[in-house]
């Protein structure tokens, strides 16, 4: 435990949690620092008017009386429980009445009032700390300090000279800053290990994620692109990044698969070809031979060749369409034309292969794509189903026919051949290369129908290998709206 | 146009060509390839030194690969024809995507060709493609032996002979009559009959031709549409 701490510090959450303590710590400190100084002026507001009523009552008691008035009003009042302070004195500073025994000097010799609180001592206090039974005779003033007490107080000097003094004990706000302190410094305290709690807790769970998340990576870099990242299934955002990085992982793994399947084929299918036009090469040079030998002998390896640079073309197209291609090459595009060009196109080697060949297609059909690429497409498809059906049955057939259903626009090409019987065949025959045990005599690199999937996937449509009835029926969906 | 048209084959004989390329090896294959041809190529090795020469002197037709040190291609195209230069140019690309032909073509090219190339492929391009071929798109009527065209009215003749053809049939013939005496390739067809410029998986324009071959050869006695081994087709008479 103690050695992840120095991890923990690191972390994020550690960082934030530090950052939010000092601030929230700043905000308590200046939050209670005005709210001190807020209700210690209004203690002290509150304590000045008290002064000035208990100075307008003496002043009356003065006008009414003159000085035995006050002097016994002052003394009247001064053995009160919990009273103010009251002082008389002669012009000198002299005490003579009042509960203050002893008080800061040059208090009195200013009038008005005093600008900063002032220690003084009551009567009996001094002897209270002689005597610690007579502390109840001031109960209101407990031991704040040792030497006397702080108050504020207002001095007015009667006219005959003598000096007045009505002051109030500060011990009240006094007591309440000190209560304000303290609970700071809990506060305080209290949020500092709050902090320090949830820095930690929140560090190390973060720190767990992380670490597994660590491992798991490290797995998949060494290799085993079938490892996922570790998701808690708690929905927080270590799971959606996990999901997320899982999703591209797959994707990855799926791309991989792909490449090295391609690569497998690639290397299995090339090498007939290639294998060919090493021995037709060879066959050449063995032997006795004319020039029209060799001329037959050229010609043939360069059409091998043209074959070859073919199915390489092919694969280099398929690879850039799932790469995504540039989506500038897309354009409006009548579908009904370039089904009427490749029919067109296609219908003497249907005739000449003794297949039947129509196409259905009801009237202008536009999509967003490419020509050349969906003429590729469709030649392709075409080109399989007059290969496959040619010769397969009594009465070859092939029929295309392009209409709307719905939201899809479909181009569909039917066949009454023998068609692909197995389900999973079926969805085999678009990958890469399959050429299906049967087709294996026809001529072909197998990329045809692959490359006009990858067509379909590139212009956000679809091709399915649905069972003919009999045959095999090709359905390239394009997307397209009712209003085009 | 030119003053040598009227002397029907001779304008194909000894063309000039240019060739700018930076692969030395292909650059000195098609060197030796066109002179056996017949042609005179001049080779340029970077984008900058192509321009200098196309600018200076006068070549029937511009060989110029798309990726060039120095200048690209495709700049040194624009920039000649910038200039008023209006020599045919066939672009050579590694680059073979439908928009990468757009673009070649959309920056003064006249065709375009995907590497790997066949050299039978290239030369017979480059032949239709010379300066000083004749013009014959402004021509009513197309003759070639006994074998006529009238492009005002569609009706096709041989020996005086009506030959009734359906419309594709009528501009493949079209198109082999106005190159009469060049190769034309299987890929040309395809580009300049039909306007499609994918790769049909099986041989699909040698039906049309045999299907064509049927009907302007049979019941005549001298063939007239030949097939060129390796390369294409050639319309000649005799």
């Amino acid at each position: 435990m103690a050695f992840r701490l120095p991890a923990i510090m690191k972390t994020t959450a550690a960082r934030l949690s530090a950052l939010y303590l000092l601030l929230f710590a700043l905000c308590a400190v200046l939050l209670v620092f005005y709210m001190t100084s807020l209700s210690a002026r209004m203690l002290l507001a509150q304590t000045q008017e008290t002064i000035n009523e208990e100075v307008q009552g003496l002043a009356r008691a003065y006008q009414r009386g003159g000085i035995p008035v006050l002097v016994r009003v002052v003394e009247q009042r001064s053995r009160q429980p919990g009273a103010n302070l009251y002082l008389l004195a002669d012009p000198n500073g002299q005490i003579l009445s009042g509960n203050v025994e002893s008080i800061q000097p040059g208090v009195l010799q200013r009038e008005g009032w005093t600008e900063l609180p002032f220690s003084y001592e009551r009567y009996g206090e001094a002897a209270g700390r002689r005597q610690p039974s007579a502390a109840a005779a001031a109960p209101e003033t407990e031991t704040l300090t040792e030497v006397g007490h702080n108050a504020i107080a207002v001095v007015l000097r009667l006219p005959n000279q003598m000096i007045l003094m009505v002051g109030r004990d500060l011990g009240e706000p006094e007591r309440f800053r000190s209560v304000i302190q303290r609970s700071l410094m809990l506060a305080l305290g209290m949020m500092g290990f709050g902090g320090l709690l949830i820095w930690y807790f929140v560090g190390r769970r973060a720190l767990k994620h992380i670490d597994s998340v660590s491992v798991a990576s490290r797995r998949i870099m060494a290799g085993d692109l079938s490892g996922r990242l570790p998701v808690t299934g708690a929905g927080d955002e270590f799971d959606r990044l996990s999901e997320n990085l899982n999703t591209m992982l797959a994707r990855i793994a799926h791309l991989n698969d792909g490449l090295k399947q391609v690569s497998d084929n690639i290397a299995h299918d090339l090498k007939t070809p290639l294998t060919r036009l090493r021995n037709r090469a060879e066959a050449a040079l063995s032997g006795k031979k004319t020039g029209a030998d060799y001329r037959e002998a050229l010609e043939g390896t360069i059409a091998e060749s043209d074959q070859l640079i073919r199915t390489f073309n092919a694969i280099l197209m398929i690879s850039r369409l799932e790469a995504g291609y540039s989506a500038e090459s897309l354009d409006k595009v009548d579908l009904a034309a370039v089904v009427h060009d490749v029919v067109e196109l296609y219908e003497p080697v249907a005739e000449e292969l003794g297949v039947g060949f129509e196409a259905t297609v009801a009237g202008p059909v536009v999509v967003n794509g490419n020509r050349e690429l969906i003429a590729q497409a469709l030649s392709n498809v075409i080109d399989n189903a007059i290969k496959y059906s040619a010769g397969s049955v009594e009465k070859p057939h092939v029929g295309v026919t392009l209409n709307r259903d719905g939201d899809e626009i479909r181009l569909q090409v039917a066949d009454n051949g023998l068609g692909i019987p197995d389900e999973g065949d079926r969805a085999r025959a678009t990958e890469r290369f399959v050429r299906l045990e049967k087709s294996r005599s026809q001529p072909g690199s197998g990329l045809g129908l692959s490359l006009a999937k990858a067509v379909m996937t590139y212009h956000n449509g679809r091709l399915d290998l649905l069972p003919g009835n009999p045959g095999l029926s090709v359905l390239m969906g394009f997307p397209g709206s009712k209003d085009d | 146009m030119s003053p040598l048209t009227s002397h029907k084959i001779a304008y194909n004989d000894g063309m000039k060509i240019l060739v700018i390329e930076d692969d030395r090896e292909a650059a000195d294959y098609m060197q030796k390839a066109f002179a056996e041809a017949g042609h005179t190529a001049h080779v340029a090795g970077d984008g900058d030194s192509g321009f200098a020469l196309a600018d200076a002197a006068e070549y029937d037709v511009l060989v110029v690969d798309r990726m060039l040190p120095r200048r690209d291609g495709l700049s040194v195209i624009a920039g000649l024809r910038s200039r008023g230069n209006t020599t045919p140019v066939l672009i050579l690309s590694a680059l073979g995507e439908v928009d990468d032909r757009v673009t070649g073509l959309r920056a003064g090219g006249d065709d375009y060709l995907t590497k790997p190339y066949a050299f039978s492929e290239l030369l017979a391009r480059v032949e239709v493609l010379n300066r000083r071929a004749p013009a014959r798109e402004s021509e009513t009527l197309y003759r070639v032996g006994d074998l006529e065209i009238d492009r005002l009215s569609h009706t096709v003749r041989r020996a005086s002979q009506e030959i009734i053809l359906q419309p594709r049939e009528y501009r493949l013939l079209e198109y082999l009559m106005r190159h009469a005496g060049q190769v034309v390739t299987r890929t040309m067809l395809l580009e300049n009959v039909w306007d499609y410029h994918f790769d049909p998986q099986t041989n699909v324009i040698d039906v049309h031709i045999s299907r064509l071959r049927g009907k302007i050869e049979k019941g005549f006695e001298k063939p007239i549409l030949h097939t060129i081994r390796g390369a294409g087709y050639m319309l000649k008479a005799g």
